[in-house]
């Protein structure tokens, strides 16, 4: 299990230095300059000088090395600085935001909270709506429950969250007047009657967000238990008079699972990615809110910085979900 | 557990009674009384038939096909016609779903987005499972290239796909209006950059089925009396391979459709003179305190699309499985 751990922790490596090549060589490509909004009375030296300082000018592949020294040495040092109260990483040169003029991580640091908060209530909400849901569409496969949970997970499958968000905008918040309809990030919690200001803000994105998850892990959850419901194991635990609750949500849910956590582990960075439509709506300035911005205004050290986190993401949760995977199925083990 | 028979319920009951459908076969003559050979299609059809959600599905997708293919016929309003006089009216006999802010036929324009969405829809899956199955053809059939071309497809799935969607957008955008126009140019590039961008589980899965497959006797008899490579693929394997690609084309048109509306939705899709429903959605949602049903329209017609299809493909899945069709 180790050295498949360890196998697959160097093989990430290579993969991520590919796809932040991939990415840092399309936005190459992009139109767009960040001298654009100079004044023409700028004269050509001086503009030259301010693109040296925003360490443009250089070769292409000096400027690729030097960001991917700056995403992977300078910014976690800087992590380490801020944490810490040390100094390690003073006077080195960080990835600078062509919009703001100001280190790319710091506005990402602004923004992470908005959208993990979301982003996090919203999945914990719906892994805990979607098992008991799969379970229980399972274990009375063709019921009425079964079936009304089959035509709502493939709702949700189906209803985008452009639309989902939309539409409930219109019912509660127009029409009916429940919630606001702009998630406010400024707004903070001290007492009880802010918390609810708070909770009403959240719901609906969280609830939109939520339908997708649920939808989607409810599916999995079902069909892995009908997989094991069908094992001769359960025949044999009911064979021992257990009971029925025992068999199905000690043996065959714990069974279940196993591939279910795998499946939530891998939705975790792809959540992110749905998250900047929610956000667009809700307008939460969040992350995926933060990229849109900046790749309206082309500001091309952010957009390559939030692409590439969201790449970061996808293989680091990959590889928790193989490691996962390999710890709770033993028959499963690489090695 | 508990399976239910549905297919020899009805089967006996209505010997092809509904000729009407995507996978209707020739009819079997309902007098003769011997058990003539079956279609393997026939087959399918009627385990597809047999999945109510799958059915209904179909023909719901028929009917907006239809819609956005006939429909600008009969309803002849042109969709880019301005009257800004009978801007923003509510339903009316002239106008069944009302008016935008500048008068433009809600109807003509829905029906006018959904012949875009569709055929991106439709466009872009067949680019996707082109490339899934080229390169889950090879890489299972050649073991040589299989290691280079799955990592090469772990790469593809490992890459953030929204965010540099819309960086492409951004990118190509002039370029390719410049050479194809406005419209086309933008069409041309949305669908190649969805099919480029979801090929992968395809890939996978046609993988999967091909290395299978490969092992089977037949593919061995056939290597055994000299076919080449080439007609081995495709004379044997891709038929055998056929119904998970089915499967996943009738998905990808979903996945397009939902793509394709994502990008307008947020600014990055056609450009706004040019109905499609994502982006009819996207200029709704400014006027949606005053104006509701404008969202109502465009954003139903894509669930409904897309829900159609779902229903379609998990259908299909059933239907094509011979394991499940046995019983």
């Amino acid at each position: 299990m180790l050295t498949f751990t360890i196998r697959r922790l160097l093989l990430a490596i290579p993969t991520l230095l590919l796809i932040s090549l991939v990415i840092f060589l399309l936005l190459e490509l992009a139109p767009g300059d960040p001298m654009a909004q100079v004044p023409l009375t700028v004269p050509p030296e001086v503009k030259e000088k301010m693109r040296q300082a925003l360490g443009l000018g250089e070769p292409v592949h000096i400027r690729y090395l030097k960001w991917i020294w700056q995403f992977f040495v300078i910014e976690p040092m800087n992590l380490i600085d801020a944490m810490f109260g040390t100094s390690l990483a003073e006077g080195q040169l960080r990835v600078i935001s062509w919009q703001t003029r100001s280190p790319v991580m710091d506005i990402v640091a602004q923004r992470l909270p908005q959208t993990l908060w979301v982003v996090g209530v919203a999945y914990v909400v719906a892994v805990l709506i979607a098992i008991p849901i799969g379970v229980y569409s399972a274990y009375k496969q063709y019921s009425w429950f079964d079936q009304a949970g089959t035509f709502v997970t493939m709702v949700g499958f189906s209803v985008p969250p452009f639309f989902s968000g939309v539409l409930v905008i219109v019912i509660f918040s127009v029409n009916l007047g429940w919630f606001p309809s702009i998630y406010d990030t400024t707004h903070r919690v001290t007492d009880w009657d802010s918390f609810v200001v708070q909770l009403k803000q959240m719901i609906m994105p969280v609830m939109v967000l939520a339908l997708q998850i649920t939808s989607q892990i409810s599916r999995f959850m079902r069909a892995s238990m009908l997989d094991n419901l069908g094992q001769d194991y359960v025949r044999t635990a009911r064979a021992k008079g257990m009971t029925e609750s025992t068999v199905v949500l000690m043996h065959v849910l714990r069974n279940s699972m196993i591939p279910v956590v795998t499946v939530i582990a891998l939705g975790i960075p792809s959540i992110f990615g749905g998250a900047i439509i929610t956000e667009q709506v809700f307008k939460v300035n969040g992350i995926g809110q933060l990229l849109i911005t900046a790749i309206q205004a082309n500001d091309m050290p952010m957009v390559q910085t939030l692409t590439f986190i969201f790449a970061v993401l996808i293989v680091l949760f990959n590889l928790i979900a193989d490691v996962l995977y390999g710890i709770l199925d033993p028959r499963i083990r690489y090695d | 557990m508990t399976d239910t028979d549905d297919r020899r319920d009805d089967v006996p009951a209505e010997p092809a009674a509904n000729p009407a459908g995507a996978g209707a076969a020739p009819a079997l003559d309902p007098a003769s009384t011997y058990r003539a050979p079956r279609n393997q299609w026939l087959d399918v059809w009627d385990q597809f038939k047999s999945h109510r959600g799958a059915l209904i599905g179909a023909a719901v997708f028929i009917l907006i096909l239809l819609a956005v293919t006939i429909g600008p016929y009969i309803w002849t309003i042109d969709p880019t016609y301005i009257d800004i006089r009978a801007k923003n009216q509510g339903p009316t006999l002239a106008h069944p779903l009302g008016t935008d802010q500048l008068g433009r036929d809600t109807l003509s324009r829905m029906l006018a987005g959904g012949r875009v969405s569709i055929a991106v829809g439709l466009t872009a899956m067949a680019l996707s499972i082109l490339i899934g199955t080229v390169i889950g053809v090879i890489a299972g059939y050649f073991k040589r290239l299989d290691g280079p071309l799955m990592r090469f497809t772990d790469l593809f799935l490992a890459l953030p796909l929204l965010p540099l969607l819309l960086v492409a957008v951004l990118l190509f955008r002039d370029m390719l209006s410049k050479t194809f126009g406005p419209e086309g140019g933008v069409f041309i590039l949305i669908v190649s950059l969805i099919g480029i961008t979801s090929w992968m589980q395809t890939a996978r899965i046609v993988r999967g089925d091909v290395l299978a497959l490969k092992e089977r006797e037949f593919v061995l008899a056939g290597r055994s009396i000299g076919t080449p490579s080439r007609r081995m693929i495709t004379r044997h394997i891709l038929p055998n391979v056929l119904s998970p690609i089915m499967v996943s084309a009738t998905l990808g048109i979903a996945t397009a459709i939902i793509t394709e509306s994502a990008l307008s939705f947020l600014g990055f899709g056609f450009p706004p003179d040019f109905p499609t429903w994502g982006r009819l959605l996207f200029d709704s949602v400014d006027r949606m305190q005053l104006y509701p049903e404008r969202v109502i329209w465009p954003g139903l017609a894509i669930s409904l699309t897309v829900l159609s299809v779902n229903y379609i493909g998990d259908g299909l899945r059933d239907a094509l499985d011979p394991r499940i069709r046995g019983r």
